[in-house]
């Protein structure tokens, strides 16, 4: 477990080395980051000191070796446009953001693992057929028409549901959260469903297929000749092995829920990280840029972690040393 | 008056397509007494596990019993409502399926599934329930069962899955057991064990045994009365010793003889004597790495020899058999010697000239040597037509032909088969399992080689299918003085076949030599082992 745990990690770090230089990359190169401090009307003296007080003028690696430092302190640099420390900024945006993530999810997992259960024990029911027909619409549209008919519908038709914004927000310190008010998980309900949908019906699709083959599997014939109650075939032999291949890809899912949450939070003005990363583009705001990049790929990495640590608990044929009593 | 254990009465079983109704079952009849054991053989789609499925009413969907009646005990149990019906299954019907290595649920431990088993029929504490899961794998012939409790299906080998699976089907002391080819994924000395521990413990319970296989050997050595099926009906039934030294019908006359028996003497010519050899193997020898599961073996991988040191030679124009169980490095060695896998040491010749190594076989060494694979099904492109297929290998750098020219080599090789040439328009799908090890005979010799490699060519094939096959090659090396290196784990098929053989086992040749002699008078005490274990029809006393 320790190994495999370890291997992991070392493979992780790799990972991460390289989206950090291709960071840099983008941090450095991507326009002149004097010409973008200093404004165009600077002088060349000025431009020149401030390139000299940055270390433009050291050697690549140098930089690059001072640019992940930087980074393991915390310092991802000044934001061109705000010009505030990047990392605050970010850390400020993040609640709104990880709520909105978290509650999809949860919709996303609770109602595809719901349905796709469903449709693969009675695949033949109407209410099936209905979910399936539906399922449709939820792969095949994209993300920003289900939010703009959601708000059309729920906000300025039938007013029930704020149209755009976090509402109240009570502040815990290192924290804001919607979570407490009224106000507050009323804006949630709409950006977290068009969110959730996609995820929804793919995760119950992927469910409904994985189900439905393993139901076909021998040990499931060989369970219901032992005699097994549908009850204990269905939710303790198919379900579990149904998980295995699930966790993988709802685990991916999941880190791209937080890291493309972009076009929800733009159609419904959430103060998330998706739309500060949306304005750093219209600015050419650099740093914030590639801090966004370096936090996405953070976010993938330890998601993976966590899905090949989840793997391994559940599914016994990984363990170490279990060929040794093989008799 | 005592009923039988089951009472099958006039079972109909349909499978209703769109357009017409497959009818899988026809008019079957037959008792089980308490006490007996009674094979049903028959050939694949004779529908005997089709029959051992209405009998347990698991029967795939869309099949529907149509007609006829099961009786457990002189009740009838078809058309019970469904939670009555699944009261059954366990309790008073136990299964033993075919396949140890599926029907397991991987996730769980062996002792988890015993313990839901035992507690669902039986009124027992969870501890009850562990002790007397714990008695009934020892019983199965499992040792340390306590400490195995705890271990998953993949920690286990075949033999000890199909026990833990047996063990299981006798959980709840059912009157009858319903064993699909209980046998037929095992090596043959793991196959003889499975079968004595069964029959044990059915003789100890006085449990019926209905023992569905395609496998004379396995009823010869199990069964008191046989039932034989072709397509859905019931051929001929009687007992065992009857069946086979004086069957009354012609299908099951068919059916027996063409069973290979290890006892039969090969019919073959001798070899001259001073044949130079075709092909020389020499010290062939490999190594596999295998995973590194710890931060210390990621620096000294172990590894495992999968063959070790094996030599023999092949004179030009006959049949070297290598035979062995699974694992034993028989199919590695094949590879080897076809080139497509190159060997940790050691190296092979044909005539004198080095075939292995990193650089291969040159082209026209190449066109020398073909192979045939075990599955039929999966060795032919799906998506191909059958002259594509067969005419792949001519399409050699200089053997460049017209599209005329192609198909007439194609008919002449479908010919060669003993197939229609009109064949070669159709998709693989549109063939049985037979024509397409035929098709595939055909894609191999149509490269004009010297030395084919069949790789298990008729494992997954009927008996009766397996002779024609047998029958075929066989002719093909008298008419084209092909050689051959077969490759069996069928005893009686290598019997048959070839002139010399050699044993394997954990990639050990452990003898070799002239077919008759080794079979006559196995001088290695594996051999013997191997052959005493045979489930043969030879043996009916």
């Amino acid at each position: 477990m320790l190994f495999f745990i370890l291997k992991r990690v070392a493979q992780s770090l790799i990972v991460m080395i390289a989206v950090a230089l291709i960071s840099f990359i983008v941090f450095r190169y991507v326009g002149d980051p004097v010409a973008g401090m200093l404004g165009q009307d600077a002088s060349i003296e000025d431009s020149a000191a401030l390139r000299d007080r940055l270390g433009l003028n050291e050697p690549v690696l140098a930089q690059f070796a001072r640019f992940v430092g930087n980074t393991l302190h915390g310092n991802f640099g000044i934001s061109y446009r705000l010009q505030e420390p990047v990392l605050p900024l970010i850390l400020s945006r993040l609640p709104a953001t990880l709520e909105l993530a978290m509650l999809s999810v949860t919709i996303a997992l609770v109602g595809g693992l719901v349905m796709g259960i469903l449709t693969a024990l009675r695949p033949r029911s109407p209410v099936s057929m209905t979910i399936m027909t539906l399922s449709l619409i939820g792969v095949s549209l994209p993300t920003f028409l289900i939010g703009i008919g959601l708000i059309q519908l729920f906000a300025v038709k039938l007013h029930w549901l704020p149209s755009f914004g976090r509402g109240e927000v009570v502040d815990l310190g290192w924290w804001t959260t919607g979570l407490l008010t009224s106000s507050g998980l009323k804006s949630l309900v709409l950006p977290a469903l068009t969110l959730a949908l996609f995820q929804l019906t793919l995760i119950m699709r992927l469910v409904r297929s994985e189900m439905l083959e393993v139901l076909r599997q021998d040990y499931i014939r060989f369970a219901r000749a032992r005699g097994l109650s549908e009850r204990t075939i269905n939710f303790r032999h198919a379900l579990k092995n149904t998980l295995v291949p699930v966790i993988t890809i709802t685990g991916l899912q999941l880190g791209s829920i937080i890291a493309f949450a972009i076009i929800t939070e733009t159609v419904f003005q959430w103060p998330g990280v998706g739309s500060l990363f949306v304005q750093a583009v219209q600015f050419v705001d650099v740093p914030i840029m590639s801090a966004y990049m370096l936090f996405i790929a953070l976010v993938f990495v330890v998601i993976n972690l966590i899905v090949d640590a989840l793997y391994y608990l559940v599914d016994p044929r990984l363990h170490a040393g279990s060929l040794k009593n093989a008799g | 008056m005592t009923h039988p254990v089951l009472s099958v009465r006039n079972l109909v079983v349909d499978f209703p397509d769109r357009r017409q109704t497959f009818r899988a079952l026809d008019g079957v009849s037959f008792d089980i007494a308490a006490g007996e054991i009674v094979g049903v053989v028959g050939e694949s789609g004779a529908g005997k596990s089709m029959t051992g499925a209405a009998i347990i009413q698991l029967i795939q969907s869309p099949g529907r019993i149509v007609s006829g009646e099961i009786l457990l005990n002189g009740v009838p149990i078809t058309g019970l409502p469904q939670a009555e019906v699944a009261a059954l299954r366990g309790k008073r019907i136990g299964l033993i399926t075919q396949d140890p290595l599926t029907s397991l649920n991987p996730l769980f431990t062996i002792g988890q599934q015993m313990i839901e088993t035992i507690r669902r029929h039986l009124p027992l504490s969870e501890s009850q329930a562990r002790t007397r899961a714990i008695d009934l794998l020892s019983e199965a012939g499992i040792s340390d069962a306590e400490d195995r409790l705890g271990a998953y299906p993949h920690q286990f080998s075949g033999g000890m899955r199909q026990r833990v699976v047996i063990a299981l089907a006798i959980a709840a002391e059912p009157e009858l057991i319903v064993a699909d080819e209980p046998t037929s994924a095992l090596d043959v000395s793991v196959q003889a064990q499975i079968i004595g521990v069964l029959k044990a413990l059915c003789e100890r319970r006085g449990t019926a045994v209905m023992m569905i296989t395609h496998d004379m050997g396995v009823v010869a050595e199990t069964a008191d009365r046989v039932v034989v099926m072709n397509k859905g009906r019931i051929v001929e039934t009687g007992k065992v010793a009857d069946i086979i030294r004086r069957p009354s019908e012609s299908y099951t006359r068919g059916l027996i003889a063409a069973i290979p028996s290890v006892a039969d003497a090969r019919d073959r010519k001798p070899v001259a004597a001073g044949v130079a050899p075709l092909v020389e193997v020499q010290g062939l020898c490999r190594d596999f790495r295998l995973p590194a599961r710890t931060l210390r073996q990621r620096f000294a991988a172990p590894v495992l020899r999968a063959v070790a040191d094996v030599t023999f030679e092949i004179p030009r124009g006959t049949t070297f058999g290598l035979v062995g169980e699974s694992g034993s490095g028989k199919s590695t060695c094949a590879r080897m010697i076809a080139g497509l896998l190159p060997p940790s040491s050691g190296e092979v010749l044909m005539e004198g000239a080095r075939i292995s190594g990193r650089k291969g076989m040159s082209g026209d060494q190449r066109r020398r040597v073909q192979m045939i694979f075990q599955d039929p099904y999966a060795s032919l492109n799906p998506r191909w037509r059958i002259r594509d297929i067969v005419a792949e290998p001519l399409h050699g750098p200089n053997r460049r032909a017209g599209r005329r020219d192609l198909e007439e080599q194609v008919a002449e090789l479908l010919r060669k088969v003993r197939m229609e040439p009109d064949a070669m328009f159709k998709f693989p799908h549109q063939f049985s399992g037979g024509q397409r090890q035929r098709i595939a005979i055909a894609r191999a010799l149509s490269s004009e080689p010297e030395f084919i490699i069949c790789d298990e060519p008729t494992s997954a094939l009927d008996v009766s299918v397996q002779a024609q096959v047998l029958d075929l090659m066989a002719s093909l090396q008298e008419e084209l003085g092909l050689t051959y290196l077969l490759i069996s784990h069928d005893l009686a098929v290598v019997r048959r076949m070839s002139d010399f053989i050699g044993v394997m086992q954990r990639g050990r040749l452990v003898e070799k030599g002239d077919t008759d002699q080794v079979f006559d008078a196995p001088q290695d005490p594996y051999t013997r082992m191997l052959l005493d274990s045979i489930l043969d029809i030879s043996k009916v006393a």
